[in-house]
């Protein structure tokens, strides 16, 4: 490698000026030059905070000599006059692969799954790279480079964007004219991460991002285990990741959630990731800012929707229209939050993009300054080049910006842009500005002659009286060409001027006229009428304030937020019926008081003063109810790339603006288990969650959680619906599935054996998971259908001497409900599904039933984001099938899944001392006509009726104004993008993530 | 001798049980059968309190109040504090044409091709599935079967839920064509590299101009010589004598209005929007044109995020309001096994603004209706089928919608099924333990 990079130097040397002093001269006298360049009478912005008045820039062999009011010139030195001037240090994109290329997918893959590793003496998964090296592919874009350099880049980071650990990446000055040996600033400046797969593998692990996060996890504990010297194999990805550990670490997360994750992992480990992120920070601010991370911010603003069609409008969602109103404020955001963070363009569709998307953000009250750091010294820094880029300070590369003004202004013209002492001219500054409103006089008439447009590309318009006149201009080295057509004409003659335009603001000079005599005209500039200007000016900002007028953030910040977050009340229900689940059973005209957030009274003429007073005449009042089986608010459900995953866990993908969060609320769910899909005889582990809407992924885990896992049994593990194509994975039949079992709890008793004895270990976060199942810390919920293995994973358990906790669906549990009762196991079941696939042939809705006569503790479950909105009903299929009391039907949906996840100690009865999760019903909470009026969970109302309508109303109305703000954007002329809807994904126990 | 013969039909039963899965139909009505004191819901919004309710040969011969003075006929039943409905009817299923979804040797309800008016849904109708039996003790006894898949998926035809063969199930016999009515709307095929998301379908108006020009050939077809003859033109006919009624199977308030253009200009006249996503948006067409819709089912969510957490639920009664007739439709995730919860869908809307009784209809005499069986069933009434039930409390509550009877034209039916065996049978294993 190092041999290739030594050739690579040595061809790219012969182009060079300026041959290293070691390099013999072959094609000439050796020859160097030691010149200097002074930029003077400039205003130069040594740095963001530090500014030099009509100051002077020495630079000398590609970097700052020094800068100041009094620097003495040296000899050898080539003065450039910058009068009116400003300097400033260039721009840096930390977040590019400038120069490498993305790599493809291969073509006509195999429809096989493929589960091992193709690299060999490597990880044992594909997506683990660090050892791949940005510098390896680079190779510098000069076309590329313009687009940079135009935009006022002098410097950029790339790397490899592909895999989950990508490697490390490169500094490169976007330097056209030397060559690689002085533009790449360090060849191994970062290393990446993400969660996202490589495209170039096929290995199916991990298909979920809380797979990838799991993977990043082990791959960290191996790394460590590696460096101590356990490893008996060479690990050649290993080996470079531990030799890049000094390195700052980028991740790329690009979405909201992901920037958390990705801090979750990095304090995990004692890391600090520079986390490049979405563009909705605002939304999350708070948690974003308790990262105290760094981050990389994409600066692109959705378009306006098209929405003139009512009908395409109405596919529009009010959360997109939100993104839309409200992203432009998130660097704003950001920087008022203090949070440190460097700009990139890397979303972009093309860098052209960049300018006027940074003037929009600062219009949206991004601070200039701000600004200038997020591109030159916050960039610098996280690289660790603060004293190579970034400023002006002595000994820094010579990578500045020459201007017209102030920086992000919009009138300001991008004159220069120096790399490495190196001179790109964007507009030539000697270009004079003659664009102004002038007196045309030629041939005895006088025109109103106007010249307007960019500096290079002039236009001309010349009117006599209110006539236009036909006319083209033309305008370069200082001279001006001027054709027109005098008016009633018949022919299309010409009369065509010329001038010079050196001598003051106005212009003279000679010309032919139609009939093909000598002339001599003048222009002569108008004085600016301030009066006409004005009114122009407040027209225009009248626009303006109202197109961006920014809509407050709701909690989440999507359809049926709060404005403003509930709080917890003291509550008095009164005269209501209670459905105490207690031994006190269904009390009528009773009052429960709720008072800090738990139930606080039980009685009858409670009073407390303060309390907000609940009429509860004819209505019913439950405790929550409690889904034992739940995939909503999740953004993953299954990691399907192995047999056993129980190194994933769901907790690092709850999904805290899930509207099906709010429409659980609204039938009557307080608490719900996230749970692991089934595609895996070992799943993942579950997330306990309090559907507290409007808070945060963190606040709403269920607090002191009991810790579960999902394991599964039947078709869906041994893939039997999944096509022909998947019949590589192990197990394939129901006996396979035990055999799954009983390899890995094997595994996992002597891993903790050895862990137990003191001797040194790899760490293993599956079968540390799986060692505290047979510890008796962690229970399993067991996705089963078929008795055969109902009974067959019992009895694994009793081997291994633990216990199953539930089993979830349990179709056939009625079969097996003594073997059940015996092994201590719950029964979590459907009232009523059936007859989808084979192995639910002899599913009954009377299997509750059933299991509960044999004493089995019983819940009904949905799986099913549209069941769960109505448990209450389903609980009612308990009295129809199988014929149990109101009573204890009600309990299949309330205590008894509390009891199943061991938390009936805080939740799942009405009792004086538990928590004030409870639903206020209008009806008997069985009966099809019972609606969730009221739904609290402790203490604090998070749903009710009247807050409900009023929503309603209000998202109608935002709707509305934000139509109406698109549709003004859209005759503004601004690009628009077609209605787009995000289709919603409702997950089953066999969804799969859509990578 | 009468324990031998008990124990020789117990013999029988246990040996039936072991054969069969699925109940035998129930003979011919021979007996007549008086139902006398429950509340009868009649289907047509009426309701009578401590009624009178007598059929033979299948038809319904009186409906009056028990106060009535005149004679009953054959078997009493009395069914004081009890409830009669008629049989409730759902519509757009695919009831016998799939047994179990994932297994694919089960599956036949969508036939190959895009244009396939003359595929009958009814030849593959299994009267004996098991699926279909579990419907029965929830009050569904009737369907209207469906073929699905293509743009013109085909010929449906109506049926009862307790026969031996799909001649003798049939009720009314290709009594719809039905057709996918394009979106115009088409989603980005990700996988492909186009964007995600909804957009405007190019191929909106051409599919539609395909189906134009089929109409079309159709009618040429039909003032010509016939020869040779074109089976798909030759299934096309009924929906232009009146005969046969087009089902559009279409969501979006755009294309509801394009689909009743479209059969303006071909002269259909019994037209029938199915799903109806918005059709709230356009009922006052709907309502002024005739038209009436089968709704989705009511336990479903939101179309979109911002969309009324309850608009599912209320979705009939907007319509009902504005003088839409409106049944159900069941078509679904895991339709046929849900088939069984339709009293509970029509209960939600009830709950939801629509009031018992009207929503009673959703899945009684609107339904008949719509599907043009309202002059033998669909309501309690003098001279319709009686295939009704009686259950122990208000039908449309899970709580309470337990059957004691049921009758098919006046055949009682069995109300076991393969679920009720297995029940009864563990129970019994624990008893005996």
């Amino acid at each position: 490698m190092k041999k290739l990079l030594l050739f690579c130097l040595i061809v790219i040397s012969i182009k060079q000026l300026n041959a290293q002093v070691y390099f013999p001269a072959s094609t000439g006298v050796k020859t160097s030059n030691e010149k200097f360049t002074a930029f003077t009478n400039a205003t130069i912005h040594i740095s963001p905070t530090q500014t030099i008045e009509n100051g002077t820039l020495l630079i000398q062999n590609g970097k700052v000599v020094s800068s100041g009011n009094n620097i003495s010139l040296p000899k050898n030195c080539i003065t450039i006059d910058l009068e009116g001037k400003h300097i400033y240090s260039s721009f840096i994109d930390m977040y590019t692969n400038f120069g490498i290329q993305k790599p493809k997918k291969p073509s006509n893959p195999s429809r096989k799954p493929q589960y091992d590793a193709s690299r060999k003496g490597y990880y044992w998964n594909d997506h683990i790279m660090p050892d791949q090296r940005g510098f390896d592919e680079f190779k510098f874009d000069s076309k590329k480079a313009k687009e940079f350099i135009d935009a006022g880049f002098g410097t950029v980071a790339t790397h490899q964007q592909n895999g989950i650990m990508r490697g490390t990446g490169l500094v490169v000055a976007l330097n056209t004219t030397d060559g690689n040996e002085i533009r790449i600033i360090d060849t191994d400046a970062t290393q990446h991460i993400s969660l996202n797969k490589s495209v170039t593998s096929r290995q199916a692990y991990p298909t979920s991002s809380m797979g990838s996060m799991a993977l990043i996890r082990q791959v960290y504990h191996d790394a460590k285990w590696y460096r101590a010297g356990n490893s008996k194999t060479k690990d050649l990805a290993l080996e470079a990741l531990n030799s890049s550990s000094r390195l700052p670490i980028i991740f790329e997360a690009n979405s909201l959630d992901n920037d958390l994750r990705a801090d979750k992992i990095a304090n995990e480990f004692g890391l600090n990731y520079i986390i490049k992120g979405s563009g909705n920070e605002y939304e999350a601010i708070n948690e974003i800012k308790n990262t105290n991370a760094s981050f990389i911010i994409p600066i692109k603003f959705q378009k306006p929707y098209d929405v003139s069609d009512p009908y395409n409008a109405a596919r529009v969602e009010l959360q997109d229209m939100l993104a839309w109103n409200q992203n432009p404020t998130n660097l704003a955001v950001l920087a008022k939050n203090n949070v440190n963070f460097a700009l990139t363009t890397a979303d972009l569709k093309s860098i052209k993009e960049f300018k006027a998307s940074l003037l929009k953000a600062i219009k949206y009250g991004f601070d200039k300054t701000k600004a200038l750091e997020a591109l030159t010294t916050i960039p610098a820094k996280l690289l660790g080049k603060s004293s190579e880029i970034g400023t002006l300070n002595n000994g820094s590369y010579a990578n500045f910006l020459i201007t017209s003004g102030e920086l992000f202004e919009k009138k300001t013209i991008l004159y220069e842009n120096w790399v490495q002492g190196n001179k790109n001219v964007l507009k030539d500054m000697s270009i004079k500005d003659i664009r102004g409103e002038y007196d045309l006089k030629v041939g005895g008439k006088t025109y109103n002659f106007t010249i307007s447009g960019e500096i290079e590309k002039l236009k001309s318009e010349i009117k006599l009286d209110s006539t236009k006149i036909a006319s083209n201009i033309s305008f370069s080295n200082g001279w001006l060409n001027l054709f027109y057509t005098p008016l009633n004409k018949e022919k299309t003659e010409f009369v065509r001027l010329t001038a010079s335009t050196n001598k003051g603001d106005n212009i003279f000079g000679g010309g032919v006229l139609t009939n093909g005599n000598n002339t001599s005209w003048s222009a002569i500039k108008k004085e600016k009428k301030d009066k006409e200007d004005k009114p122009d000016d407040k027209k225009d900002k009248k626009k303006e304030d109202k197109s961006h007028l920014v809509m407050p953030l709701t909690f989440p910040n999507v359809a049926f937020g709060f404005k403003e977050m509930p709080k917890q009340e003291t509550t008095l229900f009164k005269n209501v019926t209670v459905w105490t689940n207690e031994s006190e059973g269904i009390l009528k005209n009773t009052d429960v008081l709720v008072k800090n957030g738990k139930v606080s009274k039980i009685g009858n003429n409670i009073s407390s003063s303060g309390a907000k007073v609940i009429d509860g005449t004819g209505k019913h009042l439950t405790s929550g109810i409690i889904d034992e089986h739940s995939h909503i608010a999740t953004t993953s459900v299954n990691e399907a790339g192995h047999n056993s995953t129980a190194e994933v866990t769901l907790e690092d993908v709850v999904d805290p603006d899930d509207v099906d969060i709010y429409r659980n609320l609204a039938g009557g769910v307080t608490t719900i288990q996230i749970l692991h899909g089934s595609a895996n005889p070992i799943g993942g582990r579950a997330a306990l969650i309090k559907l507290k809407w409007g808070s945060s992924a963190d606040e709403l885990l269920y607090k002191n959680r009991p810790k579960f896992i999902k394991f599964a049994l039947g078709e869906n593990v041994k893939q039997s619906n999944w096509g022909s194509d998947n019949t590589v994975r192990f197990p394939q039949t129901r006996m396979g599935v035990e055999q799954v079992y009983m390899d890995y709890f094997q595994r996992a008793k002597e891993y903790d054996n050895l862990k137990k004895s003191g001797k040194p270990y790899r760490k293993d976060i599956e079968m540390e998971v799986l060692a505290e199942i047979l510890n008796k810390e962690r229970f399993i919920t067991c996705h089963s259908y078929i008795q055969s293995e109902i009974n067959m994973l019992m009895k694994v358990a009793d081997k291994f001497d633990f216990n199953i906790n539930t089993f979830t669906h349990i179709l056939e549990g009625y079969k097996v409900a003594d073997k059940m009762k015996e092994h201590g196991v719950g029964g979590s079941t459907f009232s009523d599904w059936w007859a989808y696939k084979y192995e639910v042939n002899d599913a009954i809705p009377y299997n509750g039933a059933i299991m509960h006569s044999q004493g089995i503790t019983v819940a009904f479950n949905s799986d099913d984001a549209e069941m769960s909105r109505r448990l209450n009903q389903e609980a009612a299929k308990a009295v129809k099938y199988g014929g149990l009391s109101e009573e204890e039907a009600w309990k299949f949906v309330t205590l008894n899944p509390a009891k199943l996840l061991h938390i009936d100690d805080k939740v799942g009865s009405v009792k004086v001392g538990k928590d004030a999760d409870l639903v206020l019903w209008s009806d008997n909470p069985l009966s099809i006509y019972a609606k969730a009026e009221r739904t609290m969970i402790e203490g604090v109302t998070y749903y009710d009726t009247d807050t409900n309508e009023r929503m309603n109303g209000e998202i109608k109305k935002e709707r509305n104004e934000l139509i109406n703000m698109m549709i003004q954007e859209k005759n503004k002329g601004m690009k628009t993008v077609a209605p787009k809807k995000k289709e919603k994904v409702y997950f089953h126990c066999d969804s799969l993530e859509n990578k | 001798m009468s324990k031998i013969i008990k124990n020789i039909s117990l013999l029988l039963m246990l040996v039936s049980i072991s054969l069969t899965a699925q109940q035998t139909p129930a003979p011919i009505q021979t007996n007549d059968i008086t139902i006398e004191g429950a509340t009868a819901h009649l289907g047509n919004g009426e309701v009578i309190e401590n009624s009178l309710l007598m059929f033979r040969n299948g038809k319904i011969t009186f409906v009056g109040k028990a106060e009535m003075k005149i004679g009953r006929i054959g078997t009493i039943i009395d069914a004081k504090g009890k409830h009669v409905y008629p049989g409730f009817i759902a519509a757009n299923s695919t009831a016998g044409l799939i047994e179990i979804d994932a297994v694919r040797a089960t599956r036949d309800a969508n036939e190959t091709g895009t244009i396939n008016p003359h595929i009958r849904s009814l030849i593959a109708y299994n009267p004996e599935s098991k699926v279909t039996e579990s419907l029965r003790p929830n009050g569904v006894l009737m369907a209207q079967v469906t073929p699905r898949g293509g743009i013109i998926s085909g010929t449906s035809s109506i049926v009862q839920f307790d026969a031996w063969n799909w001649e003798d199930a049939s009720l009314k016999i290709d009594d719809g064509i039905h057709m996918n009515w394009p979106s115009s709307i088409s989603f980005g095929r990700w996988w492909d590299g186009e964007e995600k998301g909804p957009k405007a379908n190019k191929s909106y108006i051409k599919t539609i101009e395909k189906v134009r020009t089929l109409m079309n050939d159709a009618k040429a077809y039909a003032t010509g010589s016939k020869t040779p003859k074109n089976i798909p033109l030759e299934s096309l006919q009924g929906l232009f004598d009146g005969s046969q009624t087009f089902f559009a199977h279409a969501g979006g308030e755009k294309e509801i209005i394009d689909v009743i253009a479209f059969c303006k200009e071909m002269s259909i006249d019994k037209l029938v929007i199915v799903h109806g996503t918005n059709a709230h948006k356009v009922a006052d067409v709907l309502a002024s044109n005739n038209i009436p819709v089968l709704l989705d089912r009511a336990h479903r969510l939101p179309s979109s995020n911002d969309e009324d957490i309850h608009f599912p639920y209320k979705h009939a009664k907007m319509l009902i309001d504005k003088g839409v007739t409106v049944g159900i439709s069941i078509e679904g995730q895991m339709e046929r096994m849900q088939t069984r919860n339709l009293p509970f869908y029509a209960g939600t809307y009830a709950a939801h603004g629509l009031g018992k009784e009207e929503a009673l209809k959703l899945i009684t005499s609107n339904t008949a209706k719509i599907l043009g069986i309202d002059d033998i069933v669909g309501t309690l009434e003098v001279g319709k089928d009686a295939t009704l039930f009686i259950s122990e409390g208000d039908a449309l509550d899970m709580r309470t919608n337990i059957l004691t009877d049921a009758f098919i034209q006046g055949r009682k039916i069995n109300l076991e099924t393969h679920q009720t065996k297995l029940w009864k049978r563990y129970m019994d294993k624990y008893k005996n333990q």
